[in-house]
């Protein structure tokens, strides 16, 4: 049993004041979660401390909150690691420190309702909503069940985990910038649809993602929607699935994303090291070589990206010049490795996936157990590259 | 025809989510609609009525192939089709599910229909029912309800109301049950003159954790996982040396039971479940969430050490009586899945028969729900009733701190009596002073005071009214284990330790009076299943 403080965010609408911040001392195993600290302050001090809450064991998704800034559940975080957290929050400013309050606040990107209770259905639903979250099938449904591919049914089930908590759109960076950005819940759940083989209306789904302006190529790659997720959902990982798929059906995007990415790997997959010189020409004229003959909106783009190079030569932050200079850029002497690890993932393309790779993480763990971390043979490098 | 769903939460909060391994059809073309029932049959230790198992065995195909067609991601085989998995109690593989998510997903996918349908079906997403409203003619017309968000109170008239608001699992502390499952809608029948039936019979599953009494889902012995004592040794040889860890949950809770008593658990008063046994790349794949659990709640990784567990309570087999249309005794009131008793689950639920349950009659009462809305005409309803809840809400709030004790203290004192006394092992003494302590309890309830004098998400208020509902579950529970001489399924009392057909193959049913529950019988439904022996 240890004694912790927790400092809550507080609002209380009838008051009439403003949010205020309140502590509460609880005595707790470390093993337990802040959740089950709020629910002493609760039980003990003030019934009208405000949370949402149920199954406490992270499957019903009522207890999204922030601790110590960070979006998550207050089930799901031991409050001995919150407490770690904090201590070294608060050391970062001013000195070490054994007991720093634990920092719990509303989730972020919503309105408050009352403490820790947000409006999740003007944000969170209404952007759920907003991607005919519901199966369209083809005709009439079989006699049977479809058929479909096992892995098809596992690949979505990563999105289906989601329990609807909140915790990505509380962290989402692109939408505290946009609010209006359908988010990471809601575009996990549109490539739960997606991504599903019985549903017909794939194409107009990528279309109407991909014509949003606040849709799919809205995200920021930040990766805080992944860091916040409680089930391992990776709703960035899911935008980004839905950008390659709309890549594959043909849907221009404004940001290029697809063709910089197939860019990186022709280049590197023909010189065995990166020739910058070639990025920008590959990634928005794909495939014209040293012919120049882009379409216009390539120029443009490439036009357009002329004073960021400038600065960046101007600030010193590209410094080899001459190998700006197409085909100056050398090729890896020795590529036999750089084909071998292109060779394995052509042979073994498939798309990383929590259900069916396990752990993300303890596939490396092991690897270094195995002392596998280094090795060229394209088994091992394969479990490598999925840690 | 309009429709209306009230829920004190956000419907994909319900705690259906919680049924981590699955639902049970007999879908193969090896299978059959009798062996599934013959399995809940034997499983439920001939206390089921045999006709309503018949229908929910026989519907239950149909119904996962109408899941699969609203997107259910059930996992598939080689070939593309639906897959199945083993589970406890049942002669085959008939268990259809999402990795071990399979409540989560089913009813995420039922709400994604209700967001597609949302023109003809209305959503109440955090409204509290604290009463049924009831006619002159003593038939249901109503529920008065608190908006949680605002505080205000509406009586929603109706012409058909069906209650679906789980068990009664925070009545025993620690529990695999929500927060939420306070037995409300038990009570609430209960208050307005149904009757409830087998309320003795509460299931403790074999493998929640010690302390917060987290599920760890039957599916992972299902995937062929050990249950070992301190000693090591796989116990349930002595116990069902033919089905093993997958014999019933009664006899595995009571197997646990029996070695930690013995002196032969942690002790941390556990006995070991090693996952270790299956492979690691199916333990991802299909047990994903308790690998989770384990880290997260436990600190152990399941897929490289046995983790400790013990029975914990898990689920009400009993509830408000209904037939196989989920008609209660009083016209209009419908009731499924954990808060009603229909009964198919009888003494002992099977695994995996909980969503089949809940969605087979669900259906039913909804149908039946419908015929009668379109039948006749909406009645007069007074706001007698209404009235009366505000009066009670106005009392409760302008109690003064210090008058009484604080709710949170008895609810505590509730959990532990129950856990302690009526849980797998029970004898008269035990009940009696449980029953006793509930029963003072409830006066103690009476001048219980609350911190909250708000309008908006007064949970302080919600949870001293959840504690009225969780009292009445108690005492039914206590008196119909105290009246049941005898042990029969999750109900094993050490002072009648056999079970005994001759008196005792009958329902207890149990109708409010001013002097608590009183007690009448019901005949048990036997169509072409005669009780047998029970052995695994």
């Amino acid at each position: 049993m240890a004694e912790y403080t927790i400092k809550v965010r507080r609002f209380q609408p009838e008051s009439g004041q403003g949010p205020y911040w309140e502590e509460f001392n609880v005595d707790l195993e470390p093993s337990l979660a802040v959740l089950d600290g709020l629910l002493q302050a609760k039980d003990r001090d003030d019934g009208s401390l405000a949370v949402r809450c149920s199954c406490r064991a992270a499957i019903c998704g009522s207890c999204g909150m922030k601790i110590n800034g960070q979006s998550g559940l207050g089930c799901k975080t031991q409050i001995g690691e919150a407490q770690e957290l904090a201590n070294k929050k608060a050391s970062a400013v001013g000195g070490q420190v054994d007991n720093a309050p634990i920092v719990i606040e509303p989730m972020g990107n919503m309105p408050v309702i009352k403490d820790l209770i947000t409006d999740m259905e003007s944000t969170h639903w209404t952007k759920i909503r907003r991607v005919t979250p519901w199966l369209l099938p083809h005709g009439e449904p079989p006699e049977r069940e479809y058929i479909v591919e096992p892995e098809s049914m596992i690949d979505i089930t990563q999105s289906m985990a989601c329990i609807q908590c909140g915790a990505c759109v509380s962290s989402c960076l692109s939408m505290e910038a946009d609010p209006e950005f359908i988010g990471p819940a809601a575009l996990a759940k549109a490539y739960r649809f997606v991504g599903d083989p019985r549903d017909a209306e794939t194409h107009e789904r990528l279309h109407d993602l991909a014509d949003d302006p606040h849709g799919i190529y809205d995200c920021t790659h930040c990766f805080s929607c992944i860091d916040a997720c409680p089930k391992g959902v990776a709703p960035m990982d899911q935008i980004m699935r839905l950008r390659r798929k709309a890549g594959e059906e043909g849907i221009e995007d404004p940001n290029s994303g697809h063709d910089h990415e197939l860019a990186f790997v022709k280049i590197i997959e023909k010189k065995g090291t990166l020739d910058e010189s070639l990025l920008l020409q590959e990634s928005f004229a794909p495939g014209v070589k040293g012919k120049l003959k882009p379409s216009k909106r390539a120029i443009r783009e490439m036009l357009g990206s002329l004073p960021t190079a400038i600065r960046g030569i101007k600030t010193g932050k590209m410094r080899s010049l001459h190998k700006l200079i197409p085909g100056v850029h050398p090729k890896l002497p020795d590529q036999d490795d750089v084909k071998a690890i292109y060779a394995h993932a052509e042979e073994h393309s498939e798309e990383f996936n929590l259900y069916i790779k396990g752990e993300e993480g303890e596939l490396a763990e092991e690897n270094v157990e195995k002392g596998i971390e280094r090795s060229t043979d394209p088994d091992t490098a394969q479990e490598v590259k999925n840690g | 025809m309009s429709v209306g769903i009230i829920s004190k939460v956000h419907p994909v909060r319900s705690h259906s989510n919680a049924a981590q391994g699955g639902i049970n059809a007999a879908l193969n073309p090896g299978d059959s609609w009798e062996s599934h029932a013959f399995d809940t049959i034997k499983g439920s230790d001939y206390l089921s009525d045999q006709d309503a198992v018949e229908i929910m065995t026989r519907e239950a195909p149909e119904e996962i192939l109408h899941l699969e067609h609203l997107g259910v991601t059930f996992h598939r085989n080689e070939e593309g089709k639906l897959g199945t998995r083993a589970f406890g109690g049942a002669s085959a593989a008939r268990t259809y599910y999402v990795a071990d998510i399979t409540g989560q997903a089913i009813m995420h996918v039922l709400y994604e229909q209700l967001m597609k349908y949302s023109e003809q079906i209305a959503r109440y997403e955090e409204w509290f029912c604290s009463s049924l409203a009831i006619d002159e003619n003593g038939e249901c017309c109503g529920v008065v309800t608190r908006n949680v968000a605002d505080g205000s109170m509406e009586l929603f008239q109706a012409k058909s109301v069906i209650l679906c608001t789980g068990g009664n699992g925070q009545v025993w502390q620690p529990t695999t049950n929500a927060l939420i499952c306070t037995g409300d809608g038990i009570a609430m029948a209960y208050r307005v003159g149904a009757k409830l039936m087998d309320m003795e019979m509460i299931q403790y599953h074999p493998t929640t954790l010690a302390g917060k009494g987290f599920l760890i889902t039957e599916g992972a012995r299902g995937e062929g996982a050990h249950l070992l004592n301190a000693k090591g040794e796989r116990f349930m040889e002595k116990y069902a040396p033919n089905k093993m860890e997958l014999a019933s949950r009664d006899v595995v809770s009571r197997a646990e039971q029996t070695e930690i008593n013995e002196g032969r658990g942690f002790p941390d008063g556990t006995v070991a479940l090693d996952i270790t046994v299956v492979p690691k790349k199916r333990v991802h794949e299909a047990l994903r969430e308790i690998v989770l659990v384990g880290r997260d709640f436990a600190g152990v990784d399941i897929t490289r050490e046995p983790i400790h567990i013990k029975p914990g309570n898990h689920y009400t087999m009993g509830g408000v009586k209904t037939d196989v249309d989920g008609r209660t005794d009083i016209p209009g009131l419908y009731s499924a899945g954990e808060t009603a008793c229909v009964s198919v689950h009888g003494g002992n639920r099977l695994g995996a028969n909980s969503l089949l349950d809940t969605l087979i009659f669900g259906k039913r009462s909804g149908r039946d729900a419908a015929a009668r809305a379109k039948r006749i005409d909406y009645a007069r309803t007074s706001k007698k009733v209404l009235e009366d809840e505000e009066a009670m809400i106005a009392d409760v709030v302008s109690r003064e701190k210090g008058s009484g004790r604080r709710i949170s203290e008895i609810k505590r004192e509730l959990g532990e009596t129950m856990d302690g006394k009526v849980a797998v092992f029970r004898d008269e003494a035990g009940i009696t002073e449980a029953l006793e302590i509930v029963k003072r309890l409830k006066e103690e309830a009476k001048t219980a005071y609350i911190d909250d004098h708000g309008s908006v998400f007064n949970q302080d208020l919600l949870g001293a009214i959840e504690l009225g509902y969780m009292l009445d579950n108690a005492e039914c529970t206590c008196v119909a284990a105290l009246e049941r001489k005898e042990s029969r399924g999750a109900q094993y009392r050490t002072d009648f330790p056999e079970r005994n057909d001759e008196e005792w193959l009958k329902h207890i049913d149990l109708e409010q009076t001013d002097d608590g529950p009183a007690i009448s019988y019901s005949e048990v439904t036997i169509t072409q299943w005669e009780p047998q022996e029970r052995t695994y």
